[in-house]
Formats: C-alpha cells, structure tokens, sequence
C-alpha cells in the first residue's frame, strides 16, 4: 500500500508541507517494500485546480492514502471518488522522516 | 478547513467575567480571521477559499473584529461555535498523535489510526465541533438532580444554573433522547 506525504524538500528531513495541491514534492512511501520515491509536484505552479491535477497524478501512482496539512475544498470530492484516504496532520515541525517512522512502526506492531 | 483547536477563551484577572454573556465568535467568522490575519491571505484570497463573494467575506471578517474588540475591553468569554458550516461527515481524529483521517473503505469499521496504529481514535461528531448549530428542541439539563430546561438558541448552557442545586447546567440533545 502506497501513501503519499506532501513535503517542502527532496530529503528525509525536511518538513511536511502544509498545502497539498501546491506543495513542493510528493514523497511517495511504499510500506510493502519500504521504498520512499520523491517526486518534484508538477502542478506546485499551477494557478488553478492544482489540488486536483495532484490528486490524479497520484492516483495514477496507485497511492492509497495521503498525508497533509490541509486540502482544499475542491480535492474532497476528487479524492472521495478515487477512494484515496485523506490524513490531515497539522502538527507543524513534523519531518518526512518522522511521518514514515509513524507508518513503519504501525506495521511492526 | 481544520476544526479550530479550542472552543474558546477566558479573560483572567476579571472576577465577574463568567456573570456576563459570552461573545459568540461563529466559525466562519474564526476562519475568516485566521486566513486574513494568521495566514496573510488579502481579502480576495480567503474569499475565494471560503466560497463566498468578496463582499460577503469583507462583512464577515469585520464581524469577526467587532466581535473580538468587544471580548476584550468589556472582558467576555469569547466561545467559537455554530454558524452557517457545513460539516463534512465520517472524519476521524487520533487522540494519539493528533491527526484528521476520513473514511473510504465504507463497510468496514475505523478501528486504527492510518498513521501511527493507535486505536485511541474517536469520530468528529457534530456533538464535538457542530455542536450548536441550533436545534431549537435541545434543553439544557442538570448533571445533579436532572433539572432541564428549555434551551435558550445563542446561550450555553454552560451558563445556566440550575436553580435547585446552583450548579452548572449541561447540553440534552433532542435527538439522542
């Protein structure tokens, strides 16, 4: 099962980015084979429906579930119909790294 | 849009403040305050996020001022609630590591935190965050010798005391009765 975590860098420390749609990159984490992907966000520029081109390209990554801070109004229905889990996780100084360790201890528990 | 993290605010160093009525800050208008001035969003910005015209956002925010002004130099509570949202259904919050989750697997039952594992999870009923929106059937009830009286719209219950026993009076919701 994949999940993907919006993040504001390309490495294991940096932060969760607290926009989905316009974040800097998507860090695409597979718990069956413990593999992370960082993808740059194609859409962060995007002046309109950036939160909805994201969330087609992610479910085109086959990802199940996705961590941010905050989505905006117009992902909900996108995301419903794509039956992708939204997790919103606002705790502010939280690192990539943090959030997979989240995920990995879930599973060896 | 996050839920705001508090239900609201008390003035200290003011021993009548809990006599007067508190302020009812509205939720929209909480959200309209927290983009203009937490987020640093223009006008034009937040109206767009909250789906409302500029205009509308524009009264809404300066409502959210007066309210606040007025908290302050009369030293009322300020209390967040109601007001015209919509609550979206089937969202989950961990009391373990302090996340929102929805639901999509439908049939089956939310047991565990997608993130951490932790099974301390709890649904974000309206009885938490829509608490109020103003069901004019609800009645405000005594914990102690079971009171109840009719519920005023606008005024917690919080606030009522009962007049039997002199202690604070709790939320009956119709529906659950």
């Amino acid at each position: 099962m994949k999940s993907a975590i919006t993040s504001k860098g390309n490495s294991p420390d940096s932060r969760l980015d607290n926009r989905f749609g316009h974040c800097s990159y998507f860090v695409i984490f597979d718990n069956e084979t413990g593999s992370t992907e960082y993808i740059p966000n194609p859409y962060k520029d995007a002046e309109e429906q950036a939160g909805i081109m994201s969330a087609k390209y992610l479910a085109g990554r086959n990802v199940s579930k996705i961590i941010s801070g905050e989505f905006g109004i117009k992902v909900k229905p996108v995301l419903d119909s794509l039956k992708i889990q939204m997790i919103i996780f606002n705790s502010g100084e939280n690192t990539v790294d943090d959030i997979i360790n989240l995920i990995k201890n879930k599973i060896t528990k | 849009m996050v839920p705001p993290v508090i239900k609201g605010f008390k003035p200290y160093g003011a021993s009548d403040a809990e006599k007067k009525d508190p302020v009812i800050l509205l939720f929209e208008e909480y959200e309209s305050l927290k983009l203009c001035d937490y987020e640093m969003k223009n006008h034009n910005q937040a109206s767009l996020i909250m789906q409302v015209s500029r205009p509308t956002f524009t009264r809404i925010y300066a409502q959210a001022r007066i309210k606040i002004a007025k908290a302050l130099t009369e030293g009322r509570q300020i209390v967040i609630e109601g007001g015209k949202v919509y609550f979206d259904s089937d969202w989950y919050k961990c009391n373990s590591c302090g996340c929102y989750f929805n639901h999509t697997n439908k049939p089956a039952l939310v047991e565990e935190c997608p993130l951490c594992g932790s099974e301390n999870v709890k649904e974000v009923d309206s009885d938490e965050a829509g608490r109020r929106i103003g069901n004019k059937d609800d009645i405000c009830i005594c914990n102690k010798c079971g009171y109840e009286l009719e519920h005023k719209l606008g005024k917690p219950c919080a606030s009522e005391i009962c007049p039997n026993c002199n202690s604070r009076m709790k939320r009956k919701s119709a529906n659950k009765l």
